[in-house]
């Protein structure tokens, strides 16, 4: 009895709160079929916004993949002195709301900042950088509690054995990792796709040129072309689907490893 | 030839080793044998190159090493949960060694094929540790550390983590090995028996400090002090003299030189009875006898006998 109630409670939450909002937008983008939605996707600035993008979330997963493995391995096996503070910092980007981040970065390198004057602020740099800083912790997060499970012991056989720092790496601590590095890129894609506010400050919202996609759902919205801005976050949603499949195809066979 | 001079190396306050120097002589097995926190561990690890000593320095056949990162030192390895690289097979693991070096494929073929025989997993080859057992798990430890001709080879409590009967088995085996190879050896233990059984010279180790080095038989029986004779078997204390359980006569009747007991407890263990006793004066006191004198004593629980030590021990300090 309980349990079902506790089914019911669960399923329940999600529905209201997850899939009724979701399920409504897919709704209202086919409400008149499947080729105004098309038109509204295809339209120049929508396509630009897409492709801004993906380009955007793929420097920022490159970025933080590279420097998520560096940051974890310095963490959890070598430790320099002062490094404790890092491992706090690293989860700044998770509790700092988003436009706090995107208004330092305005005070940074806009008119007067200490940076001021690199073209980066209103253009694609600024755009990154706001993604990288929100993505962060997604990489670090997971390869942290995996490196220190693994331990130390495979990595010193190497050593003893004749490998190098890189050999070791390559051969003994990457194979170990990997799914976990796996799972935080995917993690850090959803994040840096879905990236909004500390975007919004930083790009200057210029249509067909620092628009992300989900400032077009914005802008679109506000300019009361919402078939527009309904077809757009169906794309958004459809990514973050395809992200979440990939994500559960990668779960399962970390545990069966 | 493996020489340790005047090694300290403290982790945080905790002293793990506090000036200590030991020579290993080439073709040797040699045991460093100490309870946990001795730093028996911390010296093989100096000795590999996986800890920096804070001073002193690590010699390998007259090379000075201290400052060589573990790679460069031509050591084998040998870890006490075996360190198996979870992903490759029985195979890879063993040529690890060997394919990071660029050895041709063919040398590769015949080494690992050669150690798998010596090691007894032939047939287990294309296996995943993970599906080893823990003996099989370690035998495959000594092949990948032996693949690469290591001019020593360092054992940190290898059977520790086996059971009983297995440890037994390994311990033979890893003799018997020794006898064949003459690997310049060195192996860590808390067990006395272990190191008894399998080195030819053990090095006592306790809080940081060398005890005493000896052949096992005279460390037994001419232990350098206190923390050694009790270390190294069981021990009883009557005033200022240490007596093996073994050098406790047992008799019925009294005969001027002896002090009367009570038995409380009596202990099979195969060939041998353990008689628990107490003394008049309260003391505890053990007693080994064979089970032939037990039987010819007719010893029971709450029998009085009358005890006298044939062999004892004192320490002048």
């Amino acid at each position: 009895m309980s349990r079902l109630a506790l089914r019911f409670a669960s399923l329940g939450y999600l529905a209201v709160l997850l899939l009724a909002p979701v399920g409504f937008v897919f709704y209202r983008a086919f409400e008149h079929g499947f080729w105004p939605a098309w038109h509204a996707v295809t339209a120049p600035d929508a396509l630009h916004a897409l492709k801004l993008t993906l380009v955007v979330a793929l420097i920022a997963v490159v970025a933080n993949t590279i420097f998520g493995i560096l940051c974890a391995l310095a963490i959890v096996r070598y430790r320099p002195p002062g490094f404790g503070i890092v491992n706090a910092l690293v989860d700044l980007p998770l509790a700092l709301s988003p436009v706090v981040v995107g208004l330092s970065l305005l005070l940074l390198y806009g008119r007067g900042g200490w940076l001021a004057g690199h073209n980066i602020l209103f253009a694609t740099p600024g755009i990154v950088l706001a993604t990288i800083f929100v993505s962060l912790p997604f990489v670090v997060r997971e390869v942290v509690p995996v490196l220190r499970e693994v331990g130390i012991d495979q990595e010193q056989a190497a050593s003893t054995l004749g490998a190098s720092g890189m050999q070791t790496f390559l051969r003994v601590t990457w194979p170990a990792i990997r799914w976990a590095v796996a799972y935080g890129v995917v993690l850090t894609t959803a994040r840096a796709l879905g990236e909004f506010g500390a975007v919004r400050v930083v790009s200057g919202n210029i249509a067909g040129r620092t628009e992300t996609l989900t400032l077009y759902v914005q802008n679109q919205y506000e300019e009361f072309n919402a078939a527009g801005a309904y077809a757009a976050s169906v794309v958004l949603a459809l990514i973050a689907v395809a992200t979440l499949l990939l994500m559960s195809r990668l779960r399962p066979k970390e545990e069966t490893r | 030839m493996i020489e340790a001079r005047r090694i300290s190396k403290r982790f945080g306050d905790f002293v793990a080793l506090d000036d200590v120097t030991v020579d290993v002589p080439t073709g040797s097995l040699t045991a460093l044998l100490g309870p946990s926190g001795s730093g028996k561990s911390t010296l093989l690890r100096v000795i590999a190159g996986l800890e920096r000593p804070d001073s002193g320095s690590v010699l390998l056949d007259g090379d000075d090493v201290t400052l060589r990162p573990p790679q460069k030192r031509g050591v084998g390895f040998v870890f006490q949960h075996y360190a198996a690289f979870k992903h490759m097979t029985v195979w890879d693991n063993i040529a690890f060694g060997l394919t990071i070096r660029r050895t041709p494929r063919a040398t590769v073929r015949d080494r690992v094929t050669e150690l798998l025989e010596l090691v007894q997993l032939s047939g287990l080859a294309k296996r995943y540790p993970a599906q080893l057992s823990g003996g099989q798990r370690q035998r495959m430890g000594l092949a990948r550390a032996l693949a690469v001709d290591p001019k020593v080879l360092l054992l940190d409590e290898p059977f520790g983590a086996l059971d009983a009967r297995v440890r037994k088995e390994l311990r033979l085996w890893l003799r018997r090995l020794h006898d064949e190879t003459h690997t310049t050896t060195v192996i860590v233990t808390h067990d006395q028996e272990e190191a008894m059984e399998v080195a030819d010279r053990v090095v006592v180790l306790n809080g940081g400090h060398v005890e005493q080095v000896a052949a096992p038989r005279d460390l037994y029986d001419k232990p350098a002090n206190e923390f050694v004779m009790s270390f190294v078997g069981p021990v009883n204390r009557m005033g200022d003299a240490f007596i093996r359980p073994h050098d406790v006569e047992v008799l019925l009747e009294p005969n001027g030189s002896t002090q009367e007991a009570m038995v409380e407890r009596l202990v099979h263990l195969g060939f041998e009875v353990r008689v628990e006793l107490v003394r008049d004066d309260g003391e505890q006191l053990s007693a080994q006898v064979t089970r032939e004198q037990a039987e010819a004593l007719e010893l029971e629980r709450g029998q009085i006998v009358y005890v006298r030590p044939t062999r004892q021990t004192v320490f002048s300090s």
